[in-house]
């Protein structure tokens, strides 16, 4: 069933509605709720593959349902609408307003509903694509202050990489961490590229969300085996590759790929010169689990970020099946 | 005057970005004076151009004290404000959440970090602001509460308000913020507009910053006088918002004294022409801030006032 979580009058003959899709089991059901949300960032469209997969395949076995299962596609239409990463209009980062303010402005007042609405979940994912400039492994960040209570669940959740980084007062105003502090669960998602659908990502997550499900207890269908993921909590586990000038970026690997010291990630050239302006390789063994896509590229540009070989080898089982299709 | 490069990006296919800081005097580093920082902010790289005027010319006459250094930063961002926009040109990240920066990190973490190195030490810094929503403000100080503000340093720009602003998570990002924590005392202008430039406003803005330099000993400078400043935090301020959306027919200005119940603003359907929502004024005070967009959204807060009261 669409509900409706929050709504806001327009200037101009429009409405503007936050809406969810709630599925419940057919009898009963044991007051279990997951909530699957997407789209703070109108530009990440990697979530609506998922969100998709999960209403229809949940509403075709809802005899499998014993919880809810509420799928929020849209928490920012008018940045999905105009692909626009923030909130157009107002120039606003949505994830920057959270928990929002019911006696706010417009935006705060929605955040505050939204808030409100999926508080008290037992499990919330928070789907994101990384942005236009970056593709991603299959990924769940968390920040080190709920690592405690979140790095079991994001386990189970098919991804392929769970990175723990430190903690920051900026991100206090995150969807994510305004439910955490409210004792509701949340794991950050980011995969895949922005402005872009990575169907093979997106049947992954959706394994992870039906496996999580599961766990739950809110599911009481067939189960879908989880990958084992690296995971990484050490402040110097990742090493982060910037461009020294400005250009125009020619990878040469993709995102996943296995990585000796030195090896060519990518040039940074000038088409007006033809010259190379300057050569990206990798800073230590290790796995490249972030790459630059969008070719235009400033001197700072983050073009990469590879986790060290011991740390991935500590974290991986034998299952690996990253590295697959590392080369252009 | 010295004219310097604070810090350059050498660029594919546009010139490089540079920014460039104009020093007065020489000695202790004494004020930093920031401009704009968006690509729409014409008003406050407008109130820098006429304080490098108004500098040159006292440094000329032998205006500025012995031992006391001046440096006036009159845009952070030039590559935005050459194409008209507001945020960074590629990424749309705002270099006013990026501070202290980072000379290793992205783009406009390494702009912030750059110009931060270049401005912090710095005894006073003084940032001319603008206010995420478009509208209309009484000229002000506002001062953050870290520990470290100086609110009777504040008044002595001689602006009709101080106002004290307790910092949210995303101000911790911002330049007065890290100034304060770097142990620069602090003070954002705001002035009366951002992209539209007010002259009179700007005049008066400058000859605050050159009256504030005067009284804390950097200049020699007879100039305006002001006010007496009332402090007045942002939790005393009362908001008044809208509850539809519509046309937005202000009846009162910036800097007007409201009495309880006098009707502020209507909103108007913007089809059919007529009033749907009449907004009085919750309390007795005066107008700090009036919106100032033809269309007005449900919620949005379309006045700030500042309540009156009996002891200030």
């Amino acid at each position: 069933m669409i509900q409706t979580v929050a709504r806001a009058g327009l200037p101009v003959d429009e409405l503007q509605e936050i809406r969810k899709m709630r599925i419940e089991p057919l009898r009963g059901g044991n007051g279990k709720r997951i909530s699957i949300v997407t789209g703070i960032h109108g530009d990440e469209l990697e979530g609506q593959y998922v969100c998709y997969r999960l209403s229809g395949y949940l509403k075709e076995h809802r005899e499998c349902l014993r919880g809810m299962v509420d799928i929020y596609p849209a928490l920012n239409p008018f940045g999905i609408d105009s692909i626009t990463r923030g909130i157009p209009a107002f120039d606003l980062d949505m994830n920057r307003i959270f928990p929002g303010n019911t006696e706010g402005d417009m935006n705060e007042y929605l955040a505050a509903e939204i808030i409100r609405d999926i508080e008290g979940s037992d499990l919330v994912l928070d789907i994101h694509a990384s942005n236009i400039f970056l593709t991603e492994v299959p990924q769940i960040r968390i920040n080190e202050l709920h690592q405690d209570r979140l790095v079991p669940y994001a386990k189970e959740a098919n991804v392929d990489f769970i990175w723990v980084h430190g903690a920051s007062t900026v991100l206090e105003s995150t969807f994510a961490h305004s439910l955490n502090i409210r004792n509701t669960p949340t794991l950050v998602v980011e995969m895949g590229v922005g402005m872009r659908i990575t169907k093979e990502y997106g049947e992954q997550l959706f394994a992870g969300i039906i496996h999580l499900m599961k766990l739950l207890d809110i599911w009481d269908g067939e189960d879908y085996p989880v990958r084992r993921p690296v995971i990484s909590s050490g402040y110097d586990d990742v090493c982060f590759l910037n461009a020294s000038s400005s250009g125009i970026f020619l990878k040469n690997r993709n995102h996943g790929a296995m990585l000796k010291k030195d090896d060519l990630i990518g040039t940074i050239v000038n088409p007006l010169s033809g010259e190379v302006i300057d050569e990206i390789k990798s800073p230590a063994d290790g796995w490249l689990f972030t790459i630059r896509e969008y070719p235009v590229v400033s001197e700072g540009s983050l073009m990469g970020r590879v986790l060290r070989k011991e740390v991935y080898d500590t974290g991986k089982g034998e299952e690996a099946d990253h590295g697959k299709k590392d080369t252009v | 005057m010295e004219k310097r490069t604070l810090f350059e990006i050498k660029a594919l296919y546009r010139d490089d970005f540079r920014i460039t800081g104009f020093s007065f005097g020489k000695g202790e580093k004494a004020a930093c004076i920031v401009g704009s920082m968006r690509g729409n902010e014409n008003q406050q790289l407008y109130c820098c151009s006429q304080l490098i005027r108004k500098l040159k010319a006292l440094e000329e006459q032998g205006g500025i004290r012995e031992g006391k250094e001046i440096l006036v930063v009159p845009c952070v961002n030039p590559y935005s404000m050459n194409i008209k926009k507001r945020f960074w040109s590629i990424d749309n990240t705002d270099i006013n959440r990026m501070f202290p920066g980072y000379s290793e990190g992205e783009t406009t973490q390494r702009i912030a970090g750059g110009l931060f190195e270049a401005i912090q030490d710095y005894s006073y810094g003084i940032q001319f602001a603008s206010f995420y929503m478009p509208g209309h403000f009484v000229p002000h100080i506002r001062v953050m509460k870290t520990g470290f503000e100086d609110v009777e340093a504040a008044r002595k720009f001689g602006f009709p308000y101080v106002v004290l602003h307790t910092p949210r998570p995303f101000d911790t990002t911002t330049l007065n913020y890290n100034w304060q924590v770097w142990e620069t005392k602090a003070f954002s202008v705001y002035t009366t507009t951002t992209e539209q430039v007010d002259k009179d406003s700007a005049r008066h803005a400058v000859e605050s910053v050159l009256s504030f330099l005067e009284k804390e000993g950097i200049l020699d400078y007879h100039g305006f006088e002001g006010y007496v400043s009332k402090v007045v935090s942002t939790e005393e301020m009362v908001t008044v918002r809208t509850k539809t959306a519509g046309f937005l027919e202000g009846k009162v200005k910036a800097g007007e004294h409201v009495r309880r119940g006098e009707l502020l603003a209507c909103i108007v359907d913007c089809y059919e022409g007529t009033i749907i929502e009449e907004i009085h004024a919750p309390v007795e005070g005066t107008v700090l801030f009036a919106h100032a967009e033809a269309r007005a959204y449900q919620n949005t807060a379309v006045y700030k006032l500042i309540p009156e009261k009996e002891d200030w």
